[in-house]
Formats: structure tokens, C-alpha cells, sequence
């Protein structure tokens, strides 16, 4: 098929990506969204196929081709049906994939054409395979930690930041030192080489609460790399896609910092979970607890409920019982809503999507300024497994480390209920000064198993109203 | 060559704000399905990666090109799969149980 058929093919393909993208706005329009995203994908790779270079080969050409397809189908498939707590994972594998694809396409195109490579075409060549080989191990090395495969905890030593840096500028700088003599093809495995180990050195210190904004940053990057391939092979519609998802991962990454109150480098180079904990030694303070008996009559007696979800519902796999106690307090007339913090969870949205999955209607969920007007106005704040960001510090206490931090004004509510294991401070390793206010309740106990509890004692109860 | 890397640089810059524009609108609660979503798209690298592995120029390539439209070919069925799978959980009210 002629260049220019193909070419408008290409066009309606990158139109339907945008559409895909600008249907996702919205839920009622979202699914749409991907259908229309699925056409855009069905006419490139079909446009694609048909390329004048392809069906001259005749079959031969389609051979590794197809085997490619199936393998890639057979993985894909179980891929999409991970449950939904793995999601974050799913996530970073993909990027991964996505992000190997590139590199590999990049290290191909390179052999194929040195020593004659252009300066120009040598510079996207750098960028796609730095940027794809870089977020392939980055991508693994967050796989890892989210699976639990490898400490969550940042691992830092000193002069960590001082290496990172001078590897990164290692492989930048062969990377330049090839655009300026492009015959130099030993270095090329030497820039995929640096840009192998960096990945895996710069997720070492980067610790599980900072996992939604490296996330959200990887996306950008095997986006972009994607496009550098577009400038390589003089392809629009690549250029295209992958400025859409560099654009769509950087956005992501920016509203994650600002739910943090913190930079990008501090993200990056800052290692969160080792800040220094004070070591005075505290005053001993002491909580209120209660048992699953009083916290059940004191929601039961509650008018409005707000459930503040954190990563331990993801890790107790509590959320379908959030979503029995959910039921059981709308049955007798309590009004029940969730506030979820951009930064629950290890990615972005993923406490939505955990409670989409319980069955829970998604105009229940309200966003942090939503939450926040009507929490001074709620009777019971149920925290379940969240920490720091309903850390009042955040608010009041300069010289804590999460001081500025938009959080959740749980403390404002009538009364505070935490289901926590213990007493023991969260992942950033800071005193959380709610759980000694006089308002608030300690649940001790896993959040499923105590959720479950509140459940059976609100049904024992029955009437309702 | 020099007019088509400019013309591709215009490209890059106007997808770029479309890109800001269009997703800046995106709701919060559908940040996760919109990451699968653009993780699916960016699989467009399938498109450089199908002529690598049809060529077949060398070896080296053919393998490399495989490898790659596999990887592609994961994010694609993966992505647009899970995605969907996702969005069919967003329900305004409680179904009916049966």
C-alpha cells in the first residue's frame, strides 16, 4: 500500500489516541474512551503491516512477526486479570515492557545503520535508548519493591546522590560524545550499559510512599522515549502517542508532588524515610482505645461517616470489607462517604479504584478539598490504614518534616476512629499527634479483620431505622 | 532531512500541550485507569518494533525486533484489557442484587 494511504491511516490513529485520552475525562465517557483508544491501536499496527518494505518480503516477512503477537497475547492476557490490589505492580511491569520495546528498537536501528548515523538521528537514538533502557530497570526495581520482592524501605549510603548523578552524567555524557562522532560504536554499549545500572541505582533509596509520583514519573519517561523513537524513524503518529503519555505521566508526577509538598529533586535525591526521627525521647502519651462493641454503637449513633482509606486497606485486602460496612451503616440511615488523599495508596488513584471494585458508587468518593469542607461538619472520621496524611503536623508543626503537606482534616471531625495495628509510627517514621487527641479512638487490630468486626456487630444490632 | 526535523519537532511541541490540556481535565478518580490507559498507547512503539522484526535485515535485528513487538504486544492486550476491566467497576449506584 502506497505511503500516503498509510500516512492518513496513521492520522486517524493518532485522532482516535487524543479522543481515547479526552473521553477519559469523564466516567460516563471513559469507556468509551477505550474503545475509541483500541481503534487507534488496530489502525496503526494495521497500517503498519501493510508497509510497502512488509508485503514485498510476502510471508516470510509476517513469520516473527505473528510469534511475536501470540507470546505477547498469552502474557497480556493473565497480565490484565492481576486483582486489583496488585495493580500498582501490574503498572510498573508494564512500564517496563513499554519501555524495553523502545531501548531494543533504539539498539536495532543503531546497528542497522552505523556506522553511517546521522548526528541528528544519532541524538533521538541517544535519548530513546537512554531514557528506555533506564525506566526498564527503574520499572523492575519498582516492581519489586511494590511485590515485596525486594525492601520497601530506602536503602541510602553515602555519597549515594553523588554517584547517581555522575553515572547519569556518564551516560549522558557518551551519549553526546556519540551524537558528535557517531562512528564511535563501542559506546553505544556503554551508554545502554550506564543507562542499565542507573535505573537500578536510582530506585534504591526511593522508598514506598514516594512510589505514586516514580511512578507517574516512569510513565512520562518510556512516553518519551517512544517519541524519540518517532524522531528516529521520521514516524508523526509515534511522535504523537509518546508526547501525549509524557505529558500524561509528568502531569501525574506534578499533582503527586504538590499532594506532597515537596520538589521533584527531593522526591528523587531526598530519601523520605530517612528523615532523622528526633531523638529526645518522647513524653509518654497515651491513646484511648476501644473495642469493635463501642465503635460499632458509636457509628451506629453517627449521622455522617467519613472513611479515610490508606494503603493498609490495600495490604489487608480490607476493601470488600469496607464495602460491608459501608452497607451496613447506609441500611440504617448513615450517611457514609470516603476522602481519599491524591497520595493514598502507591499510585495515583488506586484507593478509587480498590473501592470501585468493592462495589462502592463513585459519587461517594470525595476528593481532599471536597473531604476536607465537610469533615468539620461529620461525626465519625474512620481512618483505615492511612497515616501521614491525616497527620495534623502537617498543619501545625514546623519542624516536622511533612509540614505543609495538604492532609486530611480528620482531626476536625467529631470524633476520630483509627484502625491501626499499633501504635507504631507509619512509613515516613513520624509521630502521628492525632492518635492522642482527646476525640480519637484507637481499633487495634488488622483492618480487615476489625472491618469485619464492626460489620457483625452493626448486623447482631439489627432494627435500623 | 532538515525540514522534516523541524516539522517533527512542531509536531512534538503541539502534542505536548494537547497532552497538558487534555489531561489536566482528567478526574482524580480515574488517575489509575488513565496510567493503564496511556501505558497501553505508549505500546505504539509496536509500530517501529513490526518493521524491525519484517525486515529481517540481520540477525541481530530480527531478534531484537521480535522481542520488542512482544513486549509492545503485552502492553497492548494488557493495557486496553485492564483498563476496561477497570472502568466497568466504576458504578454510580449499588446494582441490584440479584
Amino acid at each position: 500500500m502506497s505511503d500516503q494511504v498509510i500516512h492518513i491511516i496513521y492520522m486517524g490513529s493518532a485522532t482516535c489516541f487524543i479522543l481515547a485520552l479526552r473521553w477519559l475525562s469523564s466516567v460516563p465517557t471513559a469507556r468509551r474512551g477505550v474503545i475509541v483508544g483500541i481503534a487507534g491501536m488496530l489502525l496503526a499496527v494495521g497500517g503498519t503491516l501493510l508497509k510497502p518494505e512488509l508485503l514485498h518480503g510476502g510471508f516470510a516477512s509476517y513469520r516473527w512477526i505473528a510469534v511475536a503477537f501470540v507470546i505477547g497475547s498469552v502474557i497480556g492476557v493473565p497480565m490484565a486479570m492481576m486483582p486489583m490490589t496488585a495493580v500498582p505492580q501490574r503498572t510498573a511491569l508494564s512500564h517496563a515492557f513499554g519501555a524495553l520495546a523502545a531501548a531494543l528498537v533504539g539498539t536495532a536501528e543503531f546497528y542497522l545503520q552505523a556506522p553511517h548515523v546521522s548526528h541528528f538521528t544519532m541524538g533521538a537514538l541517544g535519548l530513546e535508548v537512554l531514557l528506555g533502557f533506564l525506566t526498564f530497570t527503574a520499572s523492575l526495581m519498582a516492581f519489586g519493591k511494590l511485590q515485596e520482592i525486594l525492601p520497601t524501605r530506602p536503602i541510602t549510603y553515602r555519597g549515594q546522590n553523588f554517584v547517581n548523578l555522575s553515572l547519569l552524567g556518564a551516560a549522558i555524557l557518551s551519549a553526546v560524545w556519540l551524537v558528535v562522532d557517531p562512528a564511535q560504536a563501542w559506546l553505544f554499549p556503554v551508554l545502554s550499559a550506564l543507562a542499565l545500572v542507573f535505573g537500578v541505582l536510582f530506585i534504591i533509596p526511593i522508598g514506598g510512599a514516594d512510589m505514586p509520583t516514580v511512578i507517574s514519573l516512569l510513565n512520562s519517561y518510556a512516553g518519551l522515549s517512544a517519541a524519540a523513537m518517532g524522531f528516529v524513524l521520521n514516524n508523526k503518529l509515534l511522535i504523537i502517542a509518546g508526547a501525549l503519555d509524557g505529558s500524561s505521566g509528568f502531569i501525574l508526577s506534578i499533582i503527586m508532588c504538590k499532594a506532597m509538598n515537596r520538589s521533584f529533586a527531593n522526591v528523587l535525591f531526598g530519601a523520605f524515610g530517612q528523615v532523622q526521627v528526633s531523638a529526645a525521647v518522647q513524653e509518654q502519651k497515651t491513646a484511648r482505645t476501644a473495642g469493635p462493641e463501642d465503635a460499632a454503637a458509636l457509628l451506629e449513633d453517627a449521622n455522617s461517616v467519613m472513611i479515610v482509606p490508606g494503603y493498609g486497606m490495600a495490604v489487608a485486602q480490607a476493601q470488600h470489607a469496607v464495602h460491608d460496612l459501608f452497607d451496613a451503616l447506609t441500611k440504617k440511615g448513615v450517611d457514609v462517604k470516603f476522602a481519599i488523599h491524591p497520595v493514598a495508596g502507591r499510585m495515583p488513584g488506586h484507593m478509587n479504584v480498590l473501592l470501585a471494585e468493592a462495589n462502592i458508587p463513585y459519587d461517594k468518593l470525595l476528593e481532599l478539598d471536597d473531604a476536607n469542607s465537610e469533615l468539620p461538619q461529620t461525626d465519625v472520621a474512620l481512618v483505615i490504614g492511612a497515616n501521614d496524611v491525616t497527620n495534623p503536623a502537617a498543619r501545625t508543626n514546623k519542624s516536622s518534616p511533612i509540614y505543609g503537606m495538604p492532609i486530611l482534616d480528620v482531626d476536625k471531625a467529631r470524633t476520630v476512629m483509627v484502625i491501626k495495628r499499633s501504635l507504631n509510627p507509619g512509613f515516613a517514621g513520624i509521630d502521628n499527634e492525632l492518635y492522642y487527641l482527646d476525640k480519637t479512638l484507637m481499633l487495634f487490630g488488622d483492618a480487615k479483620a476489625f472491618t469485619t468486626q464492626l460489620v457483625k456487630q452493626l448486623n447482631e444490632s439489627g432494627g435500623g431505622r | 532531512m532538515e525540514s522534516d526535523i523541524l516539522q517533527n519537532l512542531y509536531v512534538f511541541l503541539l502534542a505536548t500541550f494537547l497532552g497538558l490540556e487534555v489531561i489536566r481535565r482528567v478526574s482524580p478518580l480515574l488517575h489509575t485507569p488513565l496510567m493503564s490507559l496511556t501505558n497501553a498507547i505508549s505500546a505504539i512503539t509496536v509500530v517501529g518494533s513490526i518493521v524491525i522484526a519484517g525486515e529481517q535485515k540481520t540477525t541481530l535485528s530480527t531478534v531484537l525486533g521480535t522481542v520488542a513487538v512482544t513486549a509492545s504486544m503485552i502492553n497492548i492486550v494488557g493495557g486496553y484489557l485492564i483498563t476496561y476491566r477497570m472502568l466497568r467497576m466504576f458504578k454510580k449506584r449499588e446494582p441490584k442484587k440479584p
